[in-house]
């Protein structure tokens, strides 16, 4: 059980190259402050960001998941958005209907010059996750959780005893 | 149900098809049956224990069937949306099959018996009570008398009002004590008419998307899936809750789906192949409430 007091979620965010990407590289240069609890993945398009990422996610010990991309009408690919749009409608509904609450998703659209709004997605979604606490429901599912499950925790373990990773080149 | 065994004689007789796929009456109640020869035509039946959805021999990947010879199959309502599904899909066409409506007026849950038994409340499948294609339309020969309406029951609709009203961590107890029954044996894949894919995500190892100890964590990840690839396609024909040896409630998550696609993007399935299916095609005003 995750001790609540110093509880961090962690956030998963499936973005797409040109707009969230972009926006959120936008979001680093300008230096704008945000939670730092969010792991990005970039993919070429929302249309590329199949369901199962966001299971793979919770399963390998994400409280959250954010999913963003670029505005309609602005896709890359004309259309990925709009595809993606209906998949995670049905999704989103799906996943709450088995139980999953909604509220540790975050879809949204955020362009490359939209900095600002991705600050606030992360915000607003960081905040969320840490009301609704650590998703060890579902990360419990498959009993214990085992190092190889957990891929986060070395890094963390890494990051918080300030070592640097141990260097495995030829001596 | 002379008019379909006298339908199957002649297109048989006169060579139009080479095998004639129906049900015929068994230990278990009923049975499919592939049917070659006008002798045997006798042995095709129609009645409340043809709970099998027999679309599912029409995917050109079972080549047993396949190498019977084009095919004549026997549909109820669910089993021509199927049909539907798949010629939708390009699967094969339509000129490739020919299909013989019954008109039905519902099954039983669970087909036993030498006699047909009488429908009520307590016996008839979850699906049939607000059934819309008791009579399908896109068929090449309708046969069988008009049906009464099935009885009514508690309906799917209703159980899953009582899911929705559950906070989302009582939804979740309940589903993962549904799940961990889960063996992940695929026999829900193997049943559905839809679930036909050369190779299922299911059996891809690299990487391994779902994993396959049948744990709950697993069998989330394989449920998940084989719902959300069925949304917008299910016919809610049951066979996949029939086909489960350990009883998970399937039927509520195709329903669910049902319904989310009607009330998001304003689909019906129907047995009508020129309507497309809501995932793959898209409006530019969606709804996105849901979008940030």
């Amino acid at each position: 059980m995750t001790d609540l007091s110093t509880f961090e979620p962690r956030v998963t965010a499936f973005v797409c190259n040109w707009c969230t990407y972009t926006g959120a590289d936008l979001a680093g240069t300008s230096r704008l402050h945000m939670a730092s609890n969010v792991r990005i993945v970039r993919l070429p398009c929302t249309g590329r960001i199949d369901h199962l990422f966001i299971v793979k996610a919770f399963e390998r010990g994400a409280d959250g998941v954010i999913v963003s991309g670029c505005h309609p009408a602005d896709c890359h690919y004309t259309a990925g958005n709009y595809h993606a749009r209906r998949r995670f409608g049905v999704f989103r509904e799906l996943l709450t209907f088995m139980g999953i609450d909604p509220q540790r998703l975050t879809f949204s659209w955020v362009s490359a010059s939209e900095g600002g709004k991705w600050q606030d997605v992360v915000n607003e979604t960081v905040d969320r996750v840490r009301r609704l606490g650590p998703f060890d429901s579902y990360h419990g599912l498959a009993g214990a959780a085992t190092a190889a499950d957990d891929p986060f925790a070395a890094i963390e373990a890494t990051a918080a005893s300030g070592d640097a990773p141990e260097h495995r080149g030829a001596s | 149900m002379s008019d379909l065994q006298d339908t199957a004689r002649r297109l048989l007789d006169e060579g139009t098809v080479q095998v004639v796929i129906g049900w015929e009456a068994s230990r278990l109640g009923a049975r499919p049956v592939f049917v070659t020869s006008t002798d045997d035509c006798d042995r095709l039946i129609f009645d409340t224990r043809c709970v099998h959805n027999l679309a599912t021999f029409l995917n050109p990947r079972r080549v047993q069937v396949a190498a019977l010879g084009k095919a004549a199959v026997v549909v109820k309502g669910c089993d021509a949306k199927a049909v539907a599904g798949l010629l939708r899909e390009a699967q094969f066409e339509r000129d490739a099959i020919v299909t013989i409506g019954v008109r039905c007026g519902g099954v039983v849950s669970e087909p036993s018996g030498l006699e047909p038994p009488e429908l009520t409340s307590a016996n008839v499948a979850a699906r049939c009570p607000g059934c819309d294609v008791r009579e399908p339309a896109s068929v090449d020969f309708l046969v069988g008398e008009a049906q009464p309406e099935p009885p009514v029951t508690m309906s799917l609709n209703e159980r899953i009002a009582e899911l929705d009203a559950l906070s989302p961590a009582e939804r979740f107890a309940f589903w993962t004590g549904e799940l961990s029954r889960c063996t992940q044996c695929y026999a829900c894949r193997q049943a559905c008419p839809l679930c036909y894919c050369e190779r299922c995500i299911v059996e891809k190892s690299q990487p391994q998307w779902i994993e396959t100890s049948p744990h709950p964590r697993g069998n989330f990840a394989w449920h998940l899936t084989r719902a959300q690839h069925l949304a917008g396609r299910c016919v809610g024909c049951g066979e996949c809750e029939r086909a489960c040896p350990v009883g998970i409630p399937l039927g509520l998550i195709n329903r669910k789906l049902q319904q989310v696609v009607h009330e998001l993007y304003g689909y019906t399935v129907t047995d009508d192949p020129a309507v497309p299916a809501p995932i793959g095609a898209y409006a530019t005003d969606d709804t996105q409430d849901f979008i940030k």
